[in-house]
């Protein structure tokens, strides 16, 4: 016997594998998520990407925390950034100056932490729409869709907290604001907004590291919590899919999550990793340095929030100065677009699933996405939020946008408020009458056929375009192909008659198509159904 | 039913040890109720040309990001990165890590994305989903276990337990919200030290306080021109920083007939409150609390940049524009017998922005 064993290292993960198994009994629960299936579509990753920025949040946040100071003590800047140098300011400016000029890689740090914050915000807004725009919220998801919502208004108070922490002169207006529209609570506001600030705005110094431990732990606490029962419900009731063919509300059609599934997503979080780092290096965003210390009596104008607080600065610019006065007390218009307004948009886009639900008596379980096309009321329906939402959105944006196309602003915020009335009942028309036309052609195409852009001249001197019919016709030329919910092909060479023109990037490899056969046509179609 | 069902007739798995090994793969997997109904290894043969370009591409991407990583490294630790603003290099430090950071980062990406799109077996797997309600046996025991542990507990039988412990708890949890809460309040109203009345009703003027610059000096009527404005603060000690942030206020020389117009608009508490062509307004604006700070001189405006409610100047700062619904507030100033403006009371309505408890 030898006296030491030679380490085996073609074994090693043999052995490790089996220490692990002795002791956990893994394989078996282990190899079934191996085998889990997901579909596959470029709407799902979506969600991925606010996933992703919410890592290199997490990641960069950490980093900015070993510099950052949010104490408002007052300190005279001594820094290496010259314009400031002597001037008074809190100590949470100066270290976020400090980060920005002294700290080596500090400012790339701090402004991928901003863009992931905007990317964050953006794909989940985007997830939101595609989720409803296909009907994945319907049973058995609308829990993981209320918890999205209940998301986005989070990340919405992470951004808001971050936005504030650096005492600049944006941030402190932003601030500022925020303690009016606590201030406008009916009967609780001058309370809520004193107890938060400790006392008349700015207050004693409170605020900025109450703002920063719910910045740095309670948030983030909240979304990591909510962010794994969303991804949790995802696995546990597994992904819905696009009909096609195969495709049933019973089963998932995909690929294993391992190892192409999970590879694909690893390169893909390195792809936002990489877009986020190339924004943060290339891209300046909230230069502080500009700003200057925020000081109660200035401020610069133009100067913009986070886009994703627009809509409630563009609905506060077109309220109408209404106040109600009444009994030796006041409510003020500030309440109605900031708390109200936002308050009813979240609970009404929370409860959509249900009122869905109980509208059309729909009880079942929905596995199957739908085409928007194909249910237009929901679709309209959501065209006119969006369209409420952007012109928000626009609104809160319209003194620069007035400057620069010389409009009065005036007549901006008339049009923003004429708008708000008048655009989202637009939107609802055209977005119905839209999937209308489209429903209404993908039928033509079942029933005759393709356009082939071959015209010919019957024997009585009439044009007729040739139709390519996708199944045998019957004795009146009509095919008889039912809707299966999933893209109808509308080019020939969706079926497969001509080479696609351009293969790979930049230069065009014309490669004559194989004749098409009859047979090879069918699995062609077959196949361009399934993508 | 074909496992292996590749429309270039080949099974796609050259060896017969290969075949046996992929079989156990697809019995495992049918075991966790997933069917492998399509399975195409995308290089059949080894060592095609296909395969060798996606090989190289592939390797290409990772040696690219290893580049890119280690110019990285290099900038990061030897680039001149100390603040210079005239330095070119300075200002290309951060765009040249982002640079290097990111495409390294996203060459991986492709890298990796191309490996498993291109060179991994494509397939079609089917999993049942099994949703729906369990099983009626299963939810009959589940709950029978759970109404037997009702019983177990016998609150029914026992009623006192149950009360007890409600009673018990309520405070408890009532005790554990209290200091979270408690802690927080503080009453809006209370005089700060030192002062009179509601903080939020009052700021730091007062009679006899002078208005001076932001560096303290007081000022007299010939430093501002007609037509001209100014930025004022309180003469006290901190005057012009945020703690007094209620208390910036704006002093404007009006042109000789605005002032006459003001002076005949001027209602309630703004009578008596100019001194010669001179009006002072708070800043602060009755909206959202703002520096309303824009005068337009033409039209004797002041704009607020935040929602752009307008105010105008010769009729009490009253809002023209936008969501603001309260006048500017006015302060009284007169002049002190040195020659400088002084206040002769604090504001007599609160400023700033709206509240519950306002009249
Ligand atoms: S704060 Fe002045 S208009 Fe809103």
């Amino acid at each position: 016997m030898k006296k030491r064993a030679r380490i085996d290292v073609k074994a090693l993960p043999g052995t490790a594998a089996n220490a692990a198994d002795e002791r956990l009994q893994v394989a078996r629960p282990l190899r079934a998520v191996f085998n889990k299936v997901f579909p596959d579509h470029w709407s799902f990753l979506l969600g991925e990407i606010a996933l992703f920025s919410f890592i290199v949040l997490l990641l960069t946040g950490v980093f900015l925390t070993l510099y950052f100071d949010p104490s408002m003590s007052h300190v005279t800047y001594n820094g290496s950034y010259l314009p400031l140098r002597g001037v008074h300011m809190t100590r949470a400016y100066e270290t976020t100056l400090h980060i920005s000029f002294d700290v080596r890689g500090g400012l790339i740090m701090r402004q991928m932490h901003h863009w992931a914050a905007l990317l964050f915000m953006a794909s989940i807004v985007i997830h939101m729409f595609r989720i409803f725009f296909t009907g994945a919220f319907r049973k058995p998801r609308e829990l993981n869709w209320v918890i999205g919502v209940t998301l986005f208004i989070v990340g919405f108070l992470a951004g808001f907290t971050g936005y504030s922490l650096p005492d600049d002169g944006l941030s402190g207006t932003g601030l500022r604001i925020a303690h009016a529209i606590m201030l406008s609570i009916p009967v609780i506001g001058s309370w809520t907004a004193n107890s938060l600030f400790s006392g008349e705005f700015p207050g004693p110094g409170a605020i900025l590291p109450r703002a920063y431990i719910a910045h740095v732990l309670l948030i983030p606490g909240i979304l990591l919590a909510l962010i794994s029962v969303h991804l949790g419900l995802v696995f546990k009731q597994k992904h819905t899919q696009w009909p096609g063919p195969g495709r049933t509300n019973t089963n998932v059609v995909g690929e294993r999550m391992f190892p192409r599934y999970v590879i694909k997503q690893g390169g893909f979080f390195a792809i936002v990793f990489g877009v986020i780092a190339l924004m943060g290096g290339l891209l300046t965003i909230n230069p502080i340095w500009l700003f200057g210390p925020y000081e109660a009596a200035a401020v610069s104008a133009a100067s913009q929030p986070d886009w994703y607080v627009m809509f409630l600065d563009g609905s506060t610019r077109l309220m109408p100065p209404w106040e109600i006065r009444a009994f030796g007390h006041t409510l003020p218009p500030l309440f109605w677009p900031t708390v109200v307004l936002p308050g009813v948009m979240f609970t009404l886009a929370m409860a959509y699933p249900f009122i869905e639900a109980r509208r059309n008596r729909d009880t079942a379980i929905h596995n199957l996405l739908q085409r928007p096309r194909d249910v237009p009321e929901r679709t309209a329906l959501g065209a006119m939020a969006v369209a409420f939402y952007l012109v928000l959105t626009i609104s809160g944006g319209n003194d620069p946008l007035a400057e620069n196309f010389d409009i009065s602003l005036n007549a901006m915020t008339w049009a923003g408020r004429i708008g708000l009335l008048i655009v989202p009942p637009i939107a609802y028309w055209a977005a119905y009458r839209i999937c209308l036309g489209l429903q209404q052609h993908d039928r033509e195409v079942l029933a005759h056929g393709v356009e082939t852009g071959i015209i010919r001249r019957l024997p009585n001197g009439q044009f007729v375009e040739v139709h390519q019919p996708l199944a045998a016709p019957d004795a009146h030329g009509h095919t008889e192909l039912e809707y299966t919910g999933w893209v109808v092909p509308k080019k020939m060479n969706r079926v497969g008659a001509l080479a696609p023109a351009i293969k790979g990037f930049f230069y065009p490899v014309e490669e004559p198509a194989p004749p098409a056969l009859p047979q090879a046509e069918r699995r062609e179609l077959e196949s361009s159904g399934t993508r | 039913m074909t496992v292996v069902d590749n429309p270039h007739g080949s099974p796609g798995l050259a060896t017969a040890e290969e075949r046996s090994r992929f079989e156990t793969i697809v019995a495992g997997a049918r075991e966790d109720g997933v069917e492998i109904v399509h399975y195409e290894p995308p290089f059949p043969a080894p060592g095609t040309r296909g395969e060798r370009r996606l090989q190289r591409i592939v390797a290409g991407c990772f040696l690219t990001t290893g580049g890119l990583a280690t110019a990285f490294l290099v900038t990061y630790i030897w680039w001149p990165w100390e603040y210079d603003r005239d330095s070119l290099l300075h200002n290309m430090y951060t765009p040249v890590l982002g640079l290097t950071l990111g495409l390294a980062l996203v060459a991986t990406g492709f890298g990796i994305m191309i490996w498993g799109k291109k060179l991994i077996p494509h397939e079609v797997s089917i999993q049942e989903r099994h949703d729906g309600p369990s099983s009626d046996h299963d939810r009959s025991m589940a709950t029978s276990t759970l109404l037997y542990m009702g019983d177990e507990m016998g609150l029914k039988r026992r009623p006192l337990l149950g009360l007890s412990l409600l009673a018990g708890v309520a405070p408890v949890g009532l005790a554990a919200a209290a200091p979270l809460i408690g802690g927080l309040i503080k009453d809006p109203h209370k005089p700060v030290e030192g002062g009179t009345g509601s903080p939020l009703m009052t700021t730091a003027w007062g009679p006899g306080i002078r208005l001076t610059r932001e560096d303290g000096t007081p000022i007299r009527p010939e430093d501002i021109s007609t037509g001209g404005q100014l930025t004022v603060f309180p003469g006290v000690p901190e005057g012009h920083t945020n703690v007094h942030a209620d208390s910036p206020t704006l002093l404007i020389h009006l042109r000789g007939q605005d002032m006459a117009e003001l002076r005949d608009n001027l209602t309630g508490t703004n009578v008596g409150a100019t001194w010669g062509d001179f009006v002072a307004y708070s800043k602060i604006c009755t909206h959202a609390g703002c520096p309303a700070s824009l005068f337009e001189q033409q039209t004797n405006r002041l704009l607020c940049p935040c929602h752009q409610s307008q105010f105008l100047v010769t009729d009490n700062a009253k809002p023209v524009f936008g969501p603001a619904t309260r006048r500017l507030p006015m302060l009284h100033i007169s002049v002190d017998d040195e020659g400088y403006f002084v206040a002769t009371s604090d504001y007599k309505v609160a400023i700033g922005p709206g509240f519950w408890e306002r009249p």
